[in-house]
């Protein structure tokens, strides 16, 4: 009897073991949580068609590997093309400055001589990025706050409309934006202002009468950054449960209480995610930066003054490097980049889909 | 005390909120105010003109972006839907699936800079100069990442019983992915497609020592060829007002272009993707 051999049918199946005989039966560590019903794979395991499904499968498991390749190509010709920078400098490459021989001035980025230092990139990526964090977190945290908690209906959605638009505008919009209307502006008004109240911290220096620099490119990373930071806080405080908040309102607290016990308080491992993705896109923020921050390497303590990120250095000098030394430099702070943004990445995806996968179905 | 506070803080959410909002109108209230005024039909059909005489047009630029954006699409589509089908109907819950899908994630993060300079190396290098192929292949490699990840959103949304109903009638495994789960989301996953093109439409960094840029016509795959956003970076950064004229001109063309996708993909996702569909 053949229909003795057909597995009980459901439609909600998955808590059920695969059919004996399927091809699923080789996995046996996972069935449980995998979502094949009894009859799809009884009925794979024997259509007449078997040869071109496994073709179909194999073809789509090539696609989906192609992106580990991917990964693993821009790693190796990143490597390859950034041997001969490692062979020559090493370590000191990330670190170290040379004295000039004749005016005993540390220098770090000297295509002419064929030194390269990495150092004043990295300060500039760093100082740029952290800026950028300091203005755009608390925003995209208000906003979020907001939206979730406080707007009105009807305002929600073209609020949260605006909020991705701004995700979507091109890198060099936003720079085109800043060369023309921030950088006047911040010239004009802010660093005067800057200058005459915090002058004497040493922080803003008055020596850089154009408006660019790392000022003018932490304001733009700033902007730029807002939509994927308070999107993803939103998302995070959306997955806190209900319950939670009207457990704390039941408590008297205001709505503020609220949502300082009730969401912030158990969406922060999320919150610390996307400000760490945020981060990670700030790293690698190229054209906007290139076009404000005044690509100067040398290393400044003003906030004022020009200097060059990691990125905005490959952008401006790599289609014109004057040999393959300098052009190996350039494919060292790539991989660089690459690596570091890489495990930003992967560290801030972890945090979020802790929270977002983890938290309600273990709170409720 | 505390209603004040509560008052005070509602007050610093309403003010984050107006402050995120100030910067894109005023971006968008520049672009149209200084790119319109310099916008017409010169703009559409003639080549940029030498310095010093005004008027000329981005015609190439638009062109070539054109042709970039195809090739990138030719590399990108097919491999992303490939991807996001496996994770969507072969590899549900499997260990490879999930490295795939945290490997995407990751990727997507990649700076735009490091497609370039990757691509620089995998194709300008051995090729020995610059080409509007080795652009294609940085916004293409670029695409898919996005593609795959909503492509695999839209399929999970399909109904099991779908799946199911085909099965039994003794469709083949692959028929039934793609001229039924496929098709269903089809909505679905042309609109991530369409987000993904949006995104790349606009990268100028991966295009810099790839594509290079050119000053007339082109469309030799194996030269040198204008893009858009490239062309609004040179001439945002060089000295002559004519230019700027034209950067903003260039800028505000591309803007419309990507709110128009991006409209119409919220459009399309706010009506239900699959709605009339199975």
């Amino acid at each position: 009897m053949v229909i003795a051999q057909v597995p009980e049918i459901r439609i909600h199946q998955s808590q059920l073991l695969p059919a004996p005989g399927s091809p699923e039966e080789k996995r046996p560590a996972k069935a449980v949580s995998r979502e094949i019903s009894a009859i799809r794979a009884f009925l794979l395991s024997r259509g007449n068609s078997a040869m071109a499904d496994r073709g179909f499968h194999g073809l789509m498991v090539l696609c989906a590997l192609s992106i580990f390749g991917i990964v693993a190509l821009i790693a190796t010709e990143l490597v390859l093309r950034s041997k001969m920078a490692w062979g020559q400098f090493g370590l000191d490459f990330f670190y170290k400055a040379y004295l000039d021989t004749y005016t005993g001035q540390p220098m770090y980025w000297d295509p002419v001589n064929g030194h390269f230092s990495a150092l004043p990139f990295l300060y500039g990526t760093l100082v740029s990025s952290f800026l950028a964090l300091l203005m755009a977190v608390p925003l995209a945290i208000g906003i979020a706050v907001f939206l979730t908690e406080m707007c009105p209906r009807w305002l929600r959605a073209p609020l949260a409309f605006t909020t991705e638009l701004l995700a979507a505008i091109p890198s060099v919009i936003y720079g085109l934006w800043a060369v023309f209307v921030l950088v006047p502006l911040l010239r004009e008004h802010v660093n005067p202002w800057l200058i005459k109240g915090l002058g004497w911290t040493g922080f803003f220096g008055d020596d850089n009468p154009t408006g660019l620099g790392f000022l003018a490119a932490g304001v733009i990373l700033a902007i730029m950054i807002l939509p994927i930071v308070s999107s993803l806080t939103r998302e995070v405080m959306l997955a806190v449960p209900h319950s939670q908040r009207e457990a704390v309102l039941a408590l008297g607290a205001t709505r503020w209480e609220m949502i300082r016990m009730g969401v912030l308080r158990n969406a922060r491992i999320g919150i610390v995610g996307a400000v760490i993705l945020g981060l990670g896109r700030a790293l690698g923020e190229t054209m906007a930066v290139t076009m404000v921050i005044g690509n100067s390497s040398e290393i400044h303590r003003s906030l004022l003054a020009n200097g060059s990120t990691m990125a905005s250095v490959i952008a401006n000098q790599f289609a014109e490097a004057s040999g393959d030394l300098h052009l190996s430099a350039l494919m060292e702070i790539g991989l660089a980049l690459f690596i570091v943004t890489i495990i930003v990445n992967a560290f801030a995806r972890l945090l979020v889909w802790m929270v977002t996968r983890g938290a309600p179905s273990s709170t409720h | 005390m505390r209603t004040l506070t509560d008052h005070a803080v509602t007050g610093l959410a309403v003010l984050a909120t107006v402050l995120v909002v100030a910067p894109l109108v005023a971006i968008f209230v520049y672009l149209v105010y200084k790119g319109a005024s310099s916008l017409n039909l010169d703009f559409f059909t003639q080549i940029p003109k030498p310095v010093g005489e005004s008027g000329g047009g981005m015609a190439n630029a638009i062109g070539g972006s054109a042709m970039l954006l195809g090739l990138g699409s030719l590399i990108g589509v097919p491999i992303g839907i490939g991807g996001g089908i496996f994770l969507a109907e072969f590899g549900r819950g499997t260990k490879l699936a999930n490295a795939v899908r945290f490997t995407a994630d990751v990727l997507n993060g990649v700076p735009s800079i490091v497609m370039g300079i990757a691509a620089y190396s995998l194709v300008v290098v051995p090729q020995g100069h610059f080409s509007a192929f080795s652009g294609g292949v940085a916004l293409g490699i670029m695409m898919i990442p996005t593609i795959c990840r909503t492509t695999e959103e839209m399929l999970l949304m399909v109904p099991n019983a779908v799946r199911e109903a085909a099965l039994a009638l003794g469709v083949p495994n692959w028929r039934s992915v793609l001229a039924i789960t496929v098709k269903t989301a089809s909505p679905g996953i042309i609109t991530g497609c369409m987000l993904a093109f949006a995104r790349v439409a606009g990268e100028t960094a991966p295009l810099i020592f790839t594509a290079f840029g050119n000053a007339f016509w082109s469309s030799n795959l194996n030269q040198p060829i204008a893009a858009l956003p490239l062309q609004i970076y040179v001439y945002a950064i060089s000295p002559y007002e004519d230019w700027h004229r034209l950067a903003w001109a260039g800028a505000l063309v591309l803007i419309v272009l990507i709110v128009l996708a991006v409209s119409l993909v919220r459009y399309v996702t706010s009506r239900g993707v699959l709605k009339g569909a199975s």
